[in-house]
């Protein structure tokens, strides 16, 4: 982001300082929301290459592209990376930036554990990914030893006896570690969000956006304990013999769907709120018109969080939970078609009647909201158990929820980055690149997903490497392969997008004239946020339509403001988190194992000591 | 915005429209032959009263797709940013308006729901009295089914008779499985520990395919099965030779006896052998990969992968992880003389 261009006095505005060191050490929320985008994107460029390859070998039927072996890990690692470090670490992008400015803070309510957050979330990336090249160390017979039991890690194909190798430790300890960036995340906006709120920011004066990353929070901090019991369950059968998932020892292989799926519902709505929030912001901006119903898409989208928690053993109907079982997670799934409805509603209400202006973030916006309803229709099919019965586990679901969470998530957080890019980097991406980026990857997405309804109806099972000719699925399979192709090309044209517009130069504070908080500021923000903490009147404080002044920000602040100076101390503690993963990962070997990890947790015990008693000033 | 995209955005949308209007043209005209996994034609009473009811979802689904994206379409179009036009008026919603688009989805979900649970309880596994029980047996990569009223064990191939209930009682010898045959039955998941069930009763005669739905390791896209439904006359003299005490070999035929040297002989070094894993009835007993009893009377060998003929049980025997990768079954320093008696012997098991 650099230096803010605003001019200021030394004594009353603090400059952002410059270099490597002063960005591993930041706690400024806004550049841990730039950490976050870039390194969340380059986890999404890298989840998408797995998705092509894996696109090329269905290309043919009895291709030989990639070996079983190659092609079971990288649908593993294509899951994973999507949900928990691409999709999440995206989101929490926006939170860090945009959040604190909707409300009117400087920061967020812990800046260092913000920091830690984020550390823990890279490390714990490169820690699952390093799986790939971390054959040789392990003894095993090929380079990569990537995870290789699917996202959701079934029990007891994850077991010692079923997955001796070293897979699934670089999985479990991954989504551990993972877990403790996403649950200090959590607690950390839910604080900022209720008690750092400028004054007259009442929470129904709350942008949408906001809202709805308020809800996406308590669902983090509600869901990921759930998955955290159940990965250490796993880890202690298999690093201790202990035998929650081993049936020979009177475990039992449901708990594990249980308990993942109790976490892995609403791990969906974690993923697609906070777009829904983004379009929320975006459509009434470019529409001109405010929210339709705002009350009511904020009560939809608490509803969707709230329902989401009582609908997981859909996700388990080819189990045979008995017809009563099914029956009411049956309704309690299609119940929330009734919210989603209501919010698609409201967003088609509040473009109608407006001035539509169809720039990129725009596009993207309206192309979620016409996507997504193609992945909320085939919801509601496979929410029917008996039809689910014949979907789950076939390539129908796998285009349902592609539709959701690329048609949906992606497309949403890609307006965002349309949307708030000049509020961030003070310059706008091309609206000619960016509308043939919109334009391929619609175009991509639905040569893809599209024909795997098709395709997932006529008996395509998921997670299959391969496939016969007489299936009679050869042509939906090239087209879907050839969609992926596009697709790629589409989001190549974004990074070169980024590429071409790096010298453009945009210093309006509002480009968009919308109506939030964090365009009463300058484009990027000074490191302080806001020189005088904004009073706000009303939802829409910037539109005047609305009766109400807007804020206007002073070029210096007039009184000094203090701004929290950075600390090593988070990054050296989600190092000595890493060490301890890194020594739970060898545990096949007793005492290298003990060691590291004993030096793991004494780095963490030290570094959080540190931090707790640094004095935490400029 | 430029023009452009106006005129674009309806077009992109109404092709998916007419694409999928096509599409479901095209698929319910085409016959069931062309896909013989689908779930869009179905052969049994339970698989009938699931796409019934599949179908009366989807057009609900094509109703609401319709109506909405035509509603956003107009939209779009009609309140496009054109030069000059005034700044809207600034509406923040409707009590009424609101009650009406929550109350419409709740109806449809009513018109929906009603039909589900109808339906959750007929195809939810129990069997009249009188079905034909097998159990079916999931193991890392083949399936085992066994007729315990009738005495057959057998693999891969499950034999049916048109117009009988049938009642699946399934579960796992390793990990988590799912049987099914698309055109005859929804799945149901094949758990260690745990006991399902599915019933439904055939329709229509011919062969069927099937496969392992549950992500269950290495080869879970090579775990395919069929499921034969002759008349019930052809079944009872399936039956009848499947039970049928095996003839010993033929001593005039000095490839199978060699063959079945070969078959019994422990091989050094890891005591591999056939008889440790593979039940042939009077010969051996081993549980743990197929029964081979009747081995020359199946269509295929390795769960449905390669057809039985010479040269395909030649090269399984060669290395059975090139066809099937993780193979439980190892790959055996057999000599091309042995690999051919086997052959001779296994096609002889009819």
């Amino acid at each position: 982001m650099g230096t803010t261009t605003i001019p200021h006095t030394e004594t009353t505005a603090p400059v952002a300082p410059t270099g490597v060191w002063s960005w591993i050490t930041t706690t400024d929320h806004k550049r841990i929301g730039v950490l976050y985008g870039v390194t969340a994107f380059i986890f999404f460029l890298l989840g998408g290459f797995e998705a092509l390859i894996i696109r090329l070998q269905l290309g043919s039927p009895n291709n030989t592209l990639v070996s079983a072996e190659v092609y079971n890990q990288l649908f593993t690692m294509h899951g994973t990376t999507m949900v928990f470090l691409a999709i999440m670490p995206l989101s929490a992008a926006f939170f860090n930036f945009i959040i604190p400015l909707q409300i009117g803070a400087r920061d967020v309510a812990f800046p260092r554990l913000n920091a830690f957050s984020y550390w823990v979330f890279l490390l714990a990336g490169l820690f699952i990914n390093f799986s790939f090249v971390a054959g040789p160390l392990f003894g095993a017979n090929g380079l990569s030893v990537a995870p290789n039991g699917g996202w959701f890690g079934y029990a007891n194909l994850t077991s010692v006896q079923y997955s001796p190798g070293p897979n699934i430790d670089f999985w479990v300890l991954g989504l551990q570690i993972l877990g403790i960036a996403s649950l200090a995340a959590g607690f950390n906006f839910i604080t900022t969000i209720i008690n750092l709120r400028a004054p007259g920011m009442k929470l129904m004066r709350m942008p949408v956006f906001t809202w709805m990353s308020f809800v996406t929070q308590f669902l983090i901090i509600t869901a990921f304990p759930v998955i955290t019991i159940g990965l250490v369950f796993l880890l202690f059968d298999r690093v201790f013999g202990t035998t929650f998932y081993n049936v020979a020892a009177g475990g039992d292989v449901l708990l594990w769907q249980h308990l993942f799926w109790l976490f892995g519902h609403p791990e969906v709505y974690i993923l697609i709120l906070p777009a829904m929030g983004i379009v929320s912001e975006v459509l009434p901006t470019f529409s001109h018109k405010p929210l339709f119903g705002y009350a009511v898409v904020v009560y939809s989208g608490v509803l969707i969080g709230v329902v989401g928690w009582g609908v997981w053993a859909h996700h388990m109907f080819a189990t045979g939970l008995g017809p009563i079982a099914d029956s009411v997670f049956s309704a309690s799934t299609m119940l929330i078609a009734v919210p989603t409805g209501v919010k698609i509603f409201n967003w088609i209400a509040t473009m109608w009647g407006g001035r539509l202006e169809f720039k990129t973030a725009m596009l993207f916006a309206v192309g979620f909201v016409s996507m997504f309803i193609i992945g909320g229709l085939s919801g509601v099919m496979h929410a029917s158990p008996p039809a689910d019965l014949q979907q789950t586990d076939t390539y129908f679901v796998v285009a349902h929820f592609h539709y959701v969470l690329f048609g949906g998530a992606i497309l949403g957080l890609f307006a965002g980055m349309y949307y708030w890019w000049p509020k961030v980097f003070g310059r706008r991406l091309r609206e000619g690149l960016g509308k043939t980026h919109f334009w391929l990857l619609l175009i991509g997405m639905n040569l893809t997903f599209f024909p795997m309804h098709f395709s997932g109806l006529l008996g395509m099972p998921r997670r299959i490497y391969t496939y016969g000719a007489d299936l009679g699925l050869n042509t939906f399979n090239l087209i879907s392969t050839i969609g992926a192709v596009v697709t790629a090309v589409a989001l190549l044209v974004f990074v070169y997008n980024i590429w071409a517009s790096r010298h453009d130069r945009e210093t309006e504070a509002n480009p968009w004239n919308a109506a939030t908080l964090e365009w009463s500021v300058s484009s990027p923000p000074p490191v302080y946020n806001f020189a005088v903490i904004p009073t706000v009147q009303s939802r829409l404080p910037l539109w005047v339509a609305d009766g109400v002044t807007p804020a206007t920000q002073p070029s210096v602040p007039p009184a000094p403001i203090h701004v929290p100076g950075g600390s090593h101390w988070p990054p050296l503690t989600a190092v000595g988190i890493l060490i301890m993963g890194v020594g739970a990962l060898l545990h096949h070997a007793f005492l290298p194992s003990l060691i590291t990890a004993l030096f793991g947790l004494a780095v963490t015990v030290v570094s959080i000591y540190r931090w707790a008693f640094e004095p935490f000033e400029v | 915005m430029g023009r452009a995209s106006i005129r674009y955005a309806p077009a992109a949308r109404w092709a998916t429209v007419v694409a999928l209007g096509a599409a479901v043209a095209v698929l319910t005209a085409c016959s069931g032959d062309s896909y013989p996994q689908s779930t869009l034609h179905p052969l049994s009473d339970q698989t009938s009263a699931i796409d019934a009811l599949y179908r009366h979802v989807f057009w609900w689904a094509v109703l609401v797709f319709v109506v909405v994206q035509t509603t956003l379409l107009v939209t779009l179009i009609r309140f496009r940013n054109r030069p000059g036009a005034a700044e809207p008026r600034q509406i923040h919603g409707s009590t009424l308006v609101e009650i009406t688009w929550t109350l419409a989805p709740a109806a449809i979900i009513i018109a929906i729901a009603i039909p589900t649970i109808r339906t959750i309880f007929e195809v939810s596994g129990a069997a009249p009295a009188g079905a034909l029980q097998v159990d079916v047996i999931g193991h890392q990569w083949w399936w085992e089914f066994r007729y315990p009223e009738l005495g057959v064990v057998t693999a891969n191939e499950l034999h049916l008779p048109q117009g009988r209930p049938v009642a699946l009682k399934i579960s796992s010898a390793d990990v988590i499985h799912s049987f099914w045959a698309p055109r005859l039955s929804g799945k149901r998941d094949a758990m260690p520990g745990r006991i399902t069930r599915l019933a439904f009763t055939p329709d229509s005669l011919g062969t069927y395919l099937g496969q392992c739905a549950e992500y269950c390791g290495d080869s879970h896209a090579n775990m395919r099965l069929r499921v034969m439904v002759s008349s019930p006359a052809d079944f009872q003299a399936w039956v009848t030779a499947q039970t049928a005490a095996p003839a010993p070999s033929d001593s005039t035929q000095t490839l199978v006896l060699a063959g079945e040297d070969a078959f019994e002989k422990i091989r050094q070094p890891g005591n591999h052998s056939c008889i440790a894993c593979h039940t042939i009835a009077g010969v051996s007993g081993g549980v743990i990969g197929p029964n081979l009893t009747h081995v020359g009377s199946r269509t295929t060998i390795a769960a449905g992968v390669l057809p039985n003929d010479s040269a395909a049980i030649a090269r399984w025997l060669h290395d059975p992880s090139a066809v099937k990768p993780g193979s439980l079954m190892p790959t055996i320093d057999l000599t091309d003389q042995e690999i051919a008696a086997l052959v001779a012997y296994l096609q002889s098991k009819k």
